[in-house]
């Protein structure tokens, strides 16, 4: 068994605490796990990726090959289409949020964006912003993402939420209140 | 983060930490027992620092980075006195590593690649003193430049200085490489390179440590002779490291490991180079009915012959893959040529430039591509990193595009920081980036030959690790430039590390370096000095001689990393 898991979103986002949830998610439940991500420049309001790979045996490639991710989760519409040559034809999903972070230019129809997704055979497109307002805390909506595809992963649920309330405890009772219900409401989506 | 494992009922050991390549770097450092890491921040090499700081502090003895007790104060004694600081820059970083050496404890240096051009210097003598207490360099290359301004192979620095380097292929063998490293050092009286790359640096991986020991210290060298590299001395040391050359072979030849499989296909794989290849190995094997390859990996330095011929010997021919340089490959070619067909990336195979991947690999072993999805109806355009909401390095290059606006002549030469940036639109307000320091000198060698209106553009951080030396020479010329100085307090490309020396201290420094009084002007980097800030640029632009103006403002993620802690 294997998870190749991509993360990308724009610099600020978060996107690589999130990878850490559920990393650490995956070891509790006996997972081999192999993480990567690019410091530096993109940290600047530029592009983020991280690469997450879970397996049941031994991990090599710190990247995942192209092809390859069985999972895209991308915090910005945009950057889902940026990392889609990653993406396996045969299985891949695609999980975005639809709240676009228009710091260029050049930033296309956010229509034509959502419609490029919807076209792939296996596309969820969840508005994680509304949702994590409701949840309590609008920086949550990245677990929103992760709840919304909490039954893609090789992982128990309970297992995520245990890490949530590790990773988030030093923030206080609120905090992690929200980010636990953000995970809830993601994993509560119904997908057609 | 690093983060340890609580997996409840499993009997998980607490030795076990996910730790990524620099991280897994510095925990063995510290089980290493380590004394004094010295470095100045670069990516991907910040973070061995920063986690050295989270554990040792600044200050000696006090545990706590930046700010903690006075020197001194709290140190009882010589055992306790351990520091992991930031310095000015990696040559000053590197004479205190060695100093910690001769002082008989261990010491780390660590850097990016371009960081030991600069330290270049104490770094190819170092390795002709008789290194006493532990010495290790770590370097972490940066191949496919995604936070640099080249892709230089460390290796061959480390075979320039004819010193032993490891090269870890997984965050496992860079804690092992590491720990081993500081034992080698001081058994062979050499200081030890440690190469990492981007991708195994940043990747994070589960690390099981061994048991620390406790700080080591052997005393001051007695041997002072084996320290002073006068002419005579020298001659000696040299044949001595001449004379360890044998031993580091050796060694490095024992480490490498052969498996001969099918005859077909010979692959030698350094360093992370590994990975790709093993991603891709199965593959292979299932493509060629059930054999793999027969593989020669190798992780240390200077390399052997015997295991490359016994490999080639056996194979039909060989493919080389090797992150950075075609430095292997070179030699396996050699100048009269392999007995077999190598492939690599003197031959294409292998893409030359940029860093490896699991799809460049699994191409140069002949198996098909794997076809991802693809987007038809849109074209997805870059996302280029741009300056933080508010920072005050936007204000300032408002102003100085301003203070220009007009002017028919300028050169304005920029330098290493998150300021470059400003060489991107909407900006495109810099017209160089070289090296750490270049601003300041191509400014100055501009200026010198007629160049009007020459201007060099350095944050703080780079001023003090390189800029400084290029203004004593303006002084001393009164080459007429400016130098604007972008004073946010930190090195913040790399994350927010406090600058070297305080805001307040610099127009002291300036004066003392000879700058007159009235040409030091010091502004407040903000959009609410616009007018102020245009008017005095263009001032001292016009004035025939060396004018420094500091912009002044709190780097934003500095604040916003302040606030956090």
């Amino acid at each position: 068994m294997t998870c190749d898991i991509i993360l990308c979103g724009v610099g600020g986002q978060g996107g690589l605490s999130v990878s850490v949830v559920i990393a650490r998610a995956a070891m509790a439940s006996g997972f081999v796990v192999k993480q990567s991500e690019i410091h530096g420049m993109s940290q600047r309001g530029g592009e983020v990726l991280a690469n997450l790979r879970i397996s049941d045996k031994e991990i090599y490639s710190p990247t995942i090959p192209k092809g390859k991710a069985d999972i895209i989760f991308a915090f910005e519409p945009l950057e889902a289409l940026r990392y889609l040559s990653w993406l396996s034809v045969e299985h891949g999903t695609v999980v975005a949020a639809t709240t676009p972070i228009r710091n260029i230019p050049s930033y296309p129809d956010i229509e034509s964006v959502l419609a490029e997704i919807r076209k792939l055979p296996r596309a969820r497109l969840i508005d994680a912003d509304a949702l994590a307002k409701q949840a309590g805390n609008v920086r949550s909506a990245n677990l929103v993402l992760v709840g919304a595809a909490a039954d893609l992963l090789p992982i128990p649920p309970e297992a995520i939420e245990h890490e949530i309330v590790a990773l988030f405890s030093r923030k206080g009772e609120a905090v992690v209140q929200a980010n636990l219900k953000a995970f809830a409401y993601g994993r509560s989506i119904q997908h057609g | 983060m690093p983060y340890r494992l609580s997996r409840q009922g499993k009997g998980f050991a607490m030795t076990e930490m996910v730790l990524s390549g620099d991280e897994a770097v510095a925990q063995a450092a510290l089980d290493a027992g380590l004394s004094g890491g010295f470095a100045y921040p670069g990516t991907p090499s910040t973070e061995i620092m920063e986690y050295l700081q989270e554990h040792l502090g600044d200050r000696a003895g006090t545990g706590d980075a930046d700010g903690g007790a006075e020197q001194g104060s709290v140190v009882e004694s010589r055992t306790a006195m351990r520091v992991a600081q930031w310095c000015a820059n990696e040559k000053t970083a590197y004479e205190s590593a060695l100093g910690v050496s001769f002082a008989g404890k261990r010491a780390m240096v660590s850097m990016k690649h371009v960081g030991l051009n600069v330290a270049m210097d104490p770094f190819t003598n170092s390795a002709l003193v008789k290194i006493h207490g532990g010495l290790v360099v770590v370097v972490a290359d940066d191949p496919g430049m995604h936070s640099s301004q080249d892709e230089q192979d460390s290796r061959v620095l480390a075979d320039f200085a004819r010193v032993p380097c490891f090269e870890p292929s997984d965050q496992q063998e860079a804690y092992d490489m590491t720990r081993l490293a500081f034992d080698y050092s001081e058994k062979h009286e050499v200081p030890v390179l440690v190469r990492l790359t981007t991708r195994l640096a940043h990747a994070r991986a589960l690390v099981t440590m061994a048991p620390a020991r406790e700080v080591a210290d052997r005393g001051k060298c007695t041997d002072r002779y084996s320290w002073i590299l006068m002419p005579e001395m020298a001659r000696r040391r040299w044949l001595a490291l001449l004379g360890k050359q044998a031993i580091f072979k050796a060694d490095a030849e024992a480490a490498s490991r052969l498996v001969l499989g099918s005859k077909e296909l010979g692959v030698i794989t350094c360093g992370l180079a590994r990975a790709y290849y093993k991603e891709n190995e199965d593959e292979w094997a299932r493509a060629h009915g059930g054999e793999r390859p027969s593989h020669l990996h190798i992780g240390r330095y200077p390399v052997g012959a015997e295991k490359i011929r016994a490999l080639v010997a056996h194979v039909e021919r060989v493919l080389v893959i090797e992150e950075g340089y075609p430095f292997i490959e070179r030699d396996v070619r050699g100048i009269f040529g392999a007995p077999v067909p190598v492939a690599g990336k003197m031959t294409g195979e292998i893409p030359p430039a940029g860093e490896l991947s699991a799809e460049s690999v699994r191409s140069a072993l002949g198996l098909h591509a794997i076809e991802g999805s693809a987007v038809a109806g849109i074209e997805v355009p870059g996302r280029p990193p741009q300056f933080c909401q508010g920072c005050p390095h936007a204000d300032s290059i408002t102003a100085l595009k301003k203070a220009l606006e007009g002017e028919a002549e300028f050169f304005t030469a920029s330098d290493i920081g998150c300021y470059t940036l400003s060489a991107l639109p909407p900006w495109n307000a810099v017209e160089s980036c070289v090296d750490m320091g270049a601003s300041a000198g191509m400014a100055r060698g501009a200026a010198s030959v007629g160049q009007k209106h020459a201007i060099g553009v350095i944050g703080d951080s780079t001023f003090y690790h390189s800029g400084m030396t290029n203004l004593i020479d303006a002084v001393r010329y009164r080459t007429p430039m400016t130098l604007i100085i972008l004073d946010n307090g930190t090195t913040g490309m790399t994350g927010a590390q406090p600058t070297i020396s305080g805001t307040s201290q610099l127009p002291k420094l300036l004066e003392g370096l000879g700058v007159e009084k009235e040409h030091i002007r010091v502004l407040e980097a903000h959009k609410r000095a616009l007018d102020t800030n245009v008017a005095i640029i263009r001032e001292e632009i016009a004035y025939n001689g060396v004018s420094v103006i500091v912009m002044v403002r709190e780097c934003i993620e500095w604040l916003k990393k302040a606030r956090k802690s």
